[in-house]
């Protein structure tokens, strides 16, 4: 078993990011202590397939009450690989969103639009050997938030893995392309690399695309590699 | 690096139908819940339960915990954790909105000593709306003093510093609880980790 490669704070936001200001108060402000990775760093859940059941991959079909959600149907492919290209198999991916009038299914969300009652907007699925995952959906909306006058979420979907140790855990979120309001967007801001901004949003694909059903994107995820030299015990 | 990290995102304050569902009364399955280990799990069973408090001393009542532990011999849990297993699972998963006080809380065991370290303690992941990035840190235990005192990773902490990471041991009607707050700013900011 070796060791995860350090993260690369340069990829990811700082904790105080005065833009969400959401961050000035819950962002520690001492930077993170260095500790040697030993066993604990490179362990990490696994979960068995009865994890996933069979509609928790379809978003279009996994809340349907008396109808179909409505709005664009999508459907995401992407790879979950390291840093090194290596595919992360059997890696849960979980997902959530607001439907396509912007609007979540938790009970603290008061965005006036609509709730759909064909669509939680909640789901998982795990990479297949090659790493690949797939899921249907359809394309949230954006909505209003507090953060500042006439602030607005770009469209997205929340993204969590574990990967194959609990240091390699992320929570992300995938954005659409040509979507104006990610320049506007102080959480998609908070990263200041712009070319890590960039692997944040997903990718149109016409190849994915599925004929007269679904339109396709292309969203890879790309976790910490391994060190090279097995860990010392 | 052939490749660049894909950047963290925060978790927002709508995760709970999709990560906590069963916690929140969603209707939608876990993978993880406040349970780390059921009844049947061998060793100490204990809860351990506190608060997250902001910059202003305000509870949080939108956080997500995650924990992940040895067993009571110090092992990992090697084997697919199963969120309906009634013996020792390894990981929890707790959100901060339904408690009336806002707090976390899971029920475990109190783990053994992995091999390489000095003391017991458990991994622990914070994640809310407002963070970014998510924040490691390690829940050690004040009854295990010898012990503390040969764990690298605690003593490699500011001694100023280590009792953020110290929770405290209470005997209660209803059993052993183990209690430390999270604090993410000021004068008692807990003490997080780069892993």
């Amino acid at each position: 078993m070796s060791t995860f490669k350090p993260r690369d704070w340069g990829s990811h936001a700082p904790y105080i990011a005065p833009g969400y200001k959401s961050t000035l108060l819950r962002g520690p402000t001492q930077a993170p202590l260095a500790i040697k990775s030993g066993l604990t760093e490179s362990t990490g859940p696994r979960f068995a397939p009865a994890s996933v059941r069979e509609l928790d991959f379809d978003l279009t079909k996994n809340g349907l009450v008396n109808g179909e959600p409505l709005g664009e149907r999508i459907v995401v492919h992407g790879r979950v690989m390291d840093t090194d290209g290596r595919p992360q198999p059997n890696t849960l991916v979980e997902i959530w969103q607001a439907n396509a009038a912007g609007r979540y299914v938790h009970k603290v969300d008061q965005h006036d639009a609509p709730l759909d009652p064909n669509f939680r907007g909640s789901g998982r699925c795990f990479t297949d050997d090659q790493g690949n995952y797939k899921f249907y959906t359809i394309k949230p909306g954006a909505y209003p938030w507090g953060n500042h006058f006439n602030a607005w979420r770009p469209n997205h979907i929340h993204i969590s893995l574990f990967g194959p140790g609990f240091s390699t855990r992320l929570v992300t979120q995938m954005y659409f392309p040509g979507d104006p309001l990610l320049d506007l967007d102080p959480i998609f801001l908070g990263t200041e690399d712009a070319a890590a901004r960039e692997r944040l949003i997903a990718k149109f694909s016409i190849d994915k695309t599925e004929e007269g059903f679904a339109l396709g994107y292309q969203f890879d995820i790309v976790l910490r590699g391994r060190n090279g030299t097995p860990m010392e015990n | 690096m052939a490749y660049g990290e894909t950047p963290s995102q925060t978790v927002g304050p709508y995760f709970a139908y999709g990560l906590t569902a069963g916690q929140y009364a969603y209707d939608f399955t876990d993978i993880a819940d406040p349970t780390v280990a059921g009844p049947d799990a061998a060793g100490e069973h204990i809860r351990i339960t506190g608060t997250v408090f902001d910059g202003e001393g305000n509870p949080v009542n939108d956080a997500m915990i995650e924990i992940w532990q040895a067993d009571a011999n110090g092992n990992y849990n090697e084997k697919p954790v199963d969120v309906s297993a009634t013996d020792f699972r390894g990981l929890g998963r707790c959100g901060t909105g339904t408690d009336a006080q806002n707090r976390f809380w899971f029920d475990t065991v109190k783990p053994g000593v992995v091999a390489d370290a000095g003391a017991p303690f458990v991994n622990v992941i914070i994640f809310m709306r407002g963070m970014l990035v998510h924040a490691f840190t390690r829940f050690y235990f004040d009854d295990e003093a010898d012990r503390n005192a040969k764990d690298p990773v605690l003593q490699s902490v500011p001694e100023n510093r280590r009792d953020t990471l110290i929770a405290k041991r209470v005997e209660t009607p209803t059993g052993i609880e183990y209690r430390i707050d999270i604090h993410m700013q000021g004068d008692a900011e807990t003490v997080f980790f780069d892993v």
